[in-house]
């Protein structure tokens, strides 16, 4: 394994916030008058970016912390965060793989009593983790003796979306819509880390959720409606050769295309790049595509935020024409 | 295949078990799992059939199968499970089985330039830490 470490440096480089500049860029883009009312209950959490948010997704970042701070919260990043582990662990027998999600959670406990996540992963993996550390005294003994420190799962991991419906909720973020994206077919994609398990979870309705339905909602969309909204896209099955990971993301694709969906939104950054590459051959044969997106991408474009904070980057499917053509992107939408 | 009370209630399938923390002898073989699993399509052997044979004690058989490399742990499996019985735990049990005495499913070297240069972070840890 000696090699891996030189193999991946690419991916951190540039991840924990080094570039300051760039940071402030992003703040400043905000409108002043971004959320009006909102701003005056102006709500404070701590914040786990998590790995992927700090590289190759820094689109759903910058959207989603610039679209927060236009509804008036204000995500605060956790000092001394590490990597949540990307896929939560099934081994009964050991426990090793809980130390660093249950290290971030003991740091977060100490700053409130929330923690919010945007990445599916982290939300899975922390949620998860906090469920054994309340609720298993074996094992919580032993990750504590570990990481020296005394933490009992007191703390409430949520996902931004939950932030969006239960702090700010649906009615009011329909209320801050500048740019509203009427007419915009948008297929919702759960994939399986926010909805399983669901008893542990908790998180929406496990066979029939519409947290993201609601959302799109909100912001003026036309749902989507499909049968495989919930279905796996095939994971980290993708690093196996022969790009087995693509045919179920190409039945999450087909499903929301053949539906009329113009757009799929999804807050998981491994979703995100299956359902996009498995179109990588399909767009030449058929010539028709089906961008995937952040569903905070759509929040900062609904919000009238400046373009610099969507980051659309590495697409296959680019969001660029059709977010042109149907007026939510270009110089006279955020003007 | 010979059955016999030492291949059933064998070590090895006592092993399985705690390393899964799951009791696949509460598995009556209704299919369900199968019936809704994205990754069908790619595997040798169904979901449920991994589990008979992890049931008859043929440890080393199931964890030959191409299926257990291709669970994607979504969970859609236990979730509709009417058993409780939570199949990526024992998929994750029997490829432990072959990685802690050191076999490597996956050799990172070996990831394609593409795949390094586009797959997000998630993909390459969760990787790794399935397949290594």
């Amino acid at each position: 394994m000696n090699s891996c470490p030189e193999l991946l440096r690419p991916c951190w480089q540039g991840f924990f916030r080094a570039d300051e500049d760039e940071w402030r860029g992003v703040t400043a883009s905000l409108p002043p008058d971004g959320g009006q009312g909102l701003r005056e209950r102006r709500m404070r959490y701590p914040y786990f970016p998590g790995c992927t948010l700090r590289a190759k997704a820094r689109g759903f970042e910058s959207s989603a912390l610039a679209s927060a701070g236009a509804l008036g919260v204000q995500l605060d990043e956790l000092p001394n965060w590490q990597c949540c582990g990307a896929t939560f662990p099934l081994q009964a027998d050991n426990s090793f793989s809980l130390v660093s999600p249950a290290r971030t959670l003991a740091s977060a406990r100490k700053m409130g009593e929330r923690l919010v996540t945007l990445c599916s992963a982290c939300y899975n993996v922390l949620k998860r983790t906090n469920h054994v550390m309340r609720t298993d005294a074996d094992r919580r003994d032993k990750v504590n003796a570990f990481i020296e420190e005394d933490y009992r799962g007191d703390l409430e991991v949520v996902h931004f979306l939950e932030v969006l419906r239960d702090d700010i909720g649906f009615d009011a973020l329909a209320r801050s819509v500048k740019v509203p994206l009427g007419g915009l077919a948008a297929a919702p994609y759960y994939g399986c880390l926010l909805l399983r398990p669901a008893d542990e979870l908790a998180f929406d309705d496990p066979e029939a959720p519409h947290i993201l339905e609601d959302f799109l909602s909100a912001l003026g969309c036309r749902a989507v409606d499909h049968p495989y909204k919930i279905e796996c896209c095939g994971s980290y099955v993708a690093l196996e050769p022969g790009d087995l990971a693509s045919g179920p993301s190409r039945m999450v694709v087909e499903s929301a295309r053949t539906r009329g969906a113009q757009v799929i939104i999804t807050s998981c950054p491994l979703c995100q790049y299956n359902l996009d590459i498995s179109q990588q051959g399909a767009r030449g044969h058929s010539g028709v595509g089906v961008p995937v997106v952040y569903f905070t991408q759509l929040l900062a474009i609904a919000l009238g935020l400046s373009e610099d904070v969507l980051g659309f980057e590495g697409h296959v499917i680019s969001p660029g024409p059709l977010l042109r053509s149907i007026g939510a992107m270009g110089s006279e939408a955020t003007a | 295949m010979r059955l016999t009370r030492d291949v059933v209630s064998g070590e090895n399938r006592r092993k399985l078990r705690d390393i899964s923390g799951e009791e696949v002898a509460s598995c009556y073989q209704c299919g369900k799992c199968s019936a809704g699993c994205a990754m069908t399509g790619m595997m040798d052997l169904l979901p449920h059939q991994v589990i008979r044979l992890v049931q008859l004690g043929h440890i080393e058989e199931a964890a030959a199968s191409r299926t257990i490399w291709l669970c994607a742990s979504c969970l859609a499996c236990s979730a509709r499970c009417p058993r409780g019985v939570s199949l990526p735990n024992v998929m994750e049990s029997l490829r432990v089985t072959l990685l802690r005495p050191g076999e490597r499913h996956l050799d990172p070297a070996g990831l394609p330039a593409e795949v390094l240069e586009n797959a997000p972070e998630q993909a390459l840890v969760a990787g790794l830490r399935k397949y290594t």
